[in-house]
């Protein structure tokens, strides 16, 4: 898969860069729109899978980028999981606890902790997703 | 107190996690991570089954509070029933972890085998724990996608197909599952278990209960690989990995599967006299074909996985007969009776296949095959496993003093009182002829001489493959111990009175 | 009620697909429709005439609202079905390599 032409290839430099923040935004506003971490994670996903179609697979080093992405995803899951502990092992002892203030309903920083969690969780379905994409690209190239 | 159940989640969620993370830096420490974890989760769940008592203890994750007596949020449940199946679950784990690290050894990818076997415990527990119908969905999920890819770790031809396999008919069984949770919302527009609870048994006599009984029944009996819907099992648990075979075999089939049923049968719905004779009915039959099919195997995995629904059709009668006299208002003694010998058969067969399946394991590392035609005489070269394994076959069979004898007894005995003589009649029958398939077994592999020259250099396992077999073995003698007054009321009663507490 | 009975003819689509096709994408094709018809009517089962999106908005008073707790679910089973496909094609993958064929009559060493 050598990459497509000239044209594709600048036009989805372009693009991609929009669409990471686009999934960015989703994240962000996960609390207060419909989307959040899964959806967004999957956005900024796309946004680097476009990438590898359009420029071909020699463009990244794919073991690589698969090696770290695998470690972004475990990184992401084993944070959102501290996060989740960390009520339980501050004063009120419960699972799940949203410790932070809870601001007003309808702004950015509103909800507590329900942000902080969907930034984790898009951390970990983007590269859970690229890691799932690059291992099945990975896997056709290793004839 | 109430803070350590989420423990039972969380301690194998970061290990799954930490794994992959840490593999680079300490490979040595990650190895036994997975059995460390699950010997804290052993000894929290003791504690916590002795100081519960005969209570269940709710705990409400996120600390949300019931509005309007209306239950929000998720609750995780402690009883006496989901502690001994986490105790269980647990130490089957930590022996699989253990027989793992010199078994796993000539695979590639360790690290990710660690991963999934921490995230399988996780799922099981949660499924376990769950006060929540999505939340057993979820957990369930997780426990089962873990299973498939340990189903296909070698990734040769045999296991890739039986994890296909597996993962079809695992798929369609979770759609099942999932169409009777929507439909139990619909109904009765909640979905905490307590709360469907009351709704339904208040609620009019109504033919829609019925309806996402039986989709449940097909849903968790193709989980559990009850006999119509067995088809991948054989293969499944005969492919793994050896200490993935004793997870599925041994606690795997039982977490997502028997107990779901009987967790959701017995609190969730009225007890109908239809769904009764379905439960009983789908509980004969594979008690009687499992073990028909078992005998021509000649693949010792295989024979060991055919067993499994054979001693799962043993569980699914006694819970059929327990629900059949409920239903019709008979004796609670007799239906609590067959009760405990159901549940008390569950426990035990973890214990006796668990260990079964990592002798198989065993003789499969120091030989390289399982094929009882090409072995034989292994009962001098490896003196651990054969000892072992006799304990177990025994077990199984039904000998006395092993733990098998007393709860197929317990069984037989509930099925004579409650006047269901043909089952009690064929319960015997099938425990003979799995004596006779065990006794070829052991003739086999263990006590005939060498049939392949290529035998004679095979040498017993290494200690951490001997230390698990043995403790399980041990396991096999002490779960006898669970009749005696004292003991009976912590562990079985509890579990009994748990699952009729809501009827009674 | 008709789109009830909509959903439940896509079930039965991916079911038939499931049972009859002997290609394993084309099985894999199939588990996913009846999923998709799964995740329809969970997300109809909780749909209100006329309810608008159930996010509280605090410039507007809280009127009718479809019930979210069916989309939560539907977006949970969506994750959980992403993991399960991804694995179906990866050993789908690795069987084609096996054996060159997605043909499940010529994928056959398991028997009994």
């Amino acid at each position: 898969m050598k990459g497509m032409t000239i044209i594709v290839k600048n036009v989805t430099a372009l693009l991609s860069g929009l669409i990471f923040l686009y999934g960015c935004y989703i994240v962000l506003h996960g609390h207060l729109t419909p989307g959040g971490g899964f959806a967004g994670g999957i956005i900024i996903a796309g946004s680097f899978i476009l990438l590898v179609i359009a420029n071909g697979i020699q463009y990244f080093r794919l073991n690589k980028e698969k090696e770290e992405s695998s470690l972004f995803e475990g990184a992401g899951i084993f944070c959102f999981l501290l996060l989740a502990t960390g009520g339980l092992f501050l004063a009120v002892p419960v699972f799940f606890k949203n410790l932070l203030p809870g601001g007003t309903p309808g702004e950015l920083l509103s909800a507590g902790i329900i942000p902080v969690y969907n930034i984790f969780i898009g951390i970990e379905v983007a590269a859970a997703l690229l890691s799932i994409f690059l291992a099945f690209v990975i896997f056709k190239t290793e004839d | 107190m109430d803070s350590l159940i989420p423990l039972f989640v969380i301690i194998p969620l970061g290990i799954a996690f930490l794994i992959p993370l840490t593999w680079r830096l300490i490979p040595g420490i990650c190895r036994f991570l997975p059995s460390t974890g699950m010997l804290a989760m052993v000894v929290i769940a003791f504690f916590m089954l002795f100081y519960v008592g005969g209570e269940a203890i709710t705990y409400k994750v996120g600390g949300w509070e019931p509005v309007d007596n209306i239950p929000i949020g998720i609750h995780l449940v402690a009883d006496g029933l989901s502690l001994m199946m986490l105790v269980i679950v647990n130490i089957v784990g930590m022996m699989a972890g253990l027989f793992s690290i010199p078994y796993i050894n000539k695979y590639t990818g360790e690290n990710y085998y660690y991963s999934l076997f921490s995230l399988m415990v996780a799922g099981m527990n949660g499924v376990v724990m769950t006060g929540d119908l999505f939340n057993l969905f979820v957990f369930l999920e997780v426990s089962v996608i873990a299973s498939y890819a340990l189903v296909a770790f070698g990734s040769s031809k045999d296991e890739l197909e039986a994890s296909f396999k597996y993962q079809v008919l695992g798929g369609i069984a979770s759609l099942l599952i999932l169409f009777s949770l929507g439909m139990t919302y619909w109904y009765t527009g909640t979905l905490n278990i307590a709360d469907v609870a009351k709704v339904i048994r208040t609620g009019s006599e109504g033919s829609t209960a019925l309806f996402i009984q039986l989709f449940m029944v097909v849903g968790f009996g193709l989980k559990a690989a009850m006999i119509p819907f067995h088809a991948w099992l054989p293969d499944a648990h005969s492919s793994a990995p050896s200490p993935i075979s004793a997870m599925l075999s041994g606690v795997l089939i039982k977490a997502i599967g028997v107990y779901a049923i009987l967790r959701l049968f017995f609190t969730m719905f009225n007890i109908t006299i239809e769904i009764s004779y379905v439960i009983t009915t789908i509980g004969v039959l594979s008690m009687v074909i499992g073990v028909l099919l078992a005998i021509g195997q000649w693949d010792m995995k295989r024979l060991l996985a055919y067993h499994s629904i054979s001693q799962m059709g043993y569980v699914m009668t006694a819970a059929g007969i327990a629900m059949i006299i409920i239903a019709k208002g008979g004796d609670r003694q007799v239906a609590a009776l067959a009760l405990a010998g159901g549940l008390f058969h569950m426990f035990n067969h973890a214990a006796f296949k668990g260990l079964l399946f990592l002798n198989a394991g065993a003789v499969e590392y120091s030989t390289g095959t399982r094929n009882l035609k090409e072995l034989g005489g292994m009962a001098d070269l490896m003196p651990v496993t054969s000892f072992t394994s006799m304990g177990a076959s025994l077990s199984i069979s039904g000998i006395p003093p092993f733990n098998g004898f007393f709860s197929k007894l317990i069984i037989i005995i509930a099925a004579v009182q409650g006047r269901f003589y043909f089952i009690a009649l064929l319960a015997v029958i099938v425990s003979i002829i799995t004596l006779a398939s065990f006794m070829k077994v052991q003739r086999y592999v263990f006590l005939d001489k060498a049939r392949t020259p290529k035998l004679a250099d095979a040498k017993e396992v290494p200690f951490l493959m001997c230390l698990p077999m043995i403790i399980m073995a041990i396991l096999c003698l002490a779960m006898s111990l669970m009749l005696i007054p004292g003991i009976r009321d912590t562990f079985l009663l509890n579990a009994v009175n748990i699952l009729l507490s809501v009827i009674y | 009620m008709i789109t009830y009975l909509l959903c439940f003819i896509l079930f039965l689509v991916g079911l038939y697909g499931v049972l009859t096709r002997k290609n394993l994408i084309k099985i894999i094709i199939g588990l996913s429709v009846m999923e998709y018809s799964l995740y329809l009517f969970l997300a109809l089962i909780g749909y209100i005439d006329g309810g608008a999106a159930p996010i509280i908005d605090p410039s507007k008073p809280a009127g009718l609202v479809v019930d979210p707790l069916p989309q939560a679910f539907v977006l949970t089973a969506i994750v959980i079905g992403l993991a399960t496909t991804a694995l179906l094609l990866a050993i789908a993958i690795r069987l084609y390599k096996k054996y060159n064929t997605f043909d499940i009559d010529k994928i056959n060493t398991l028997k009994g």
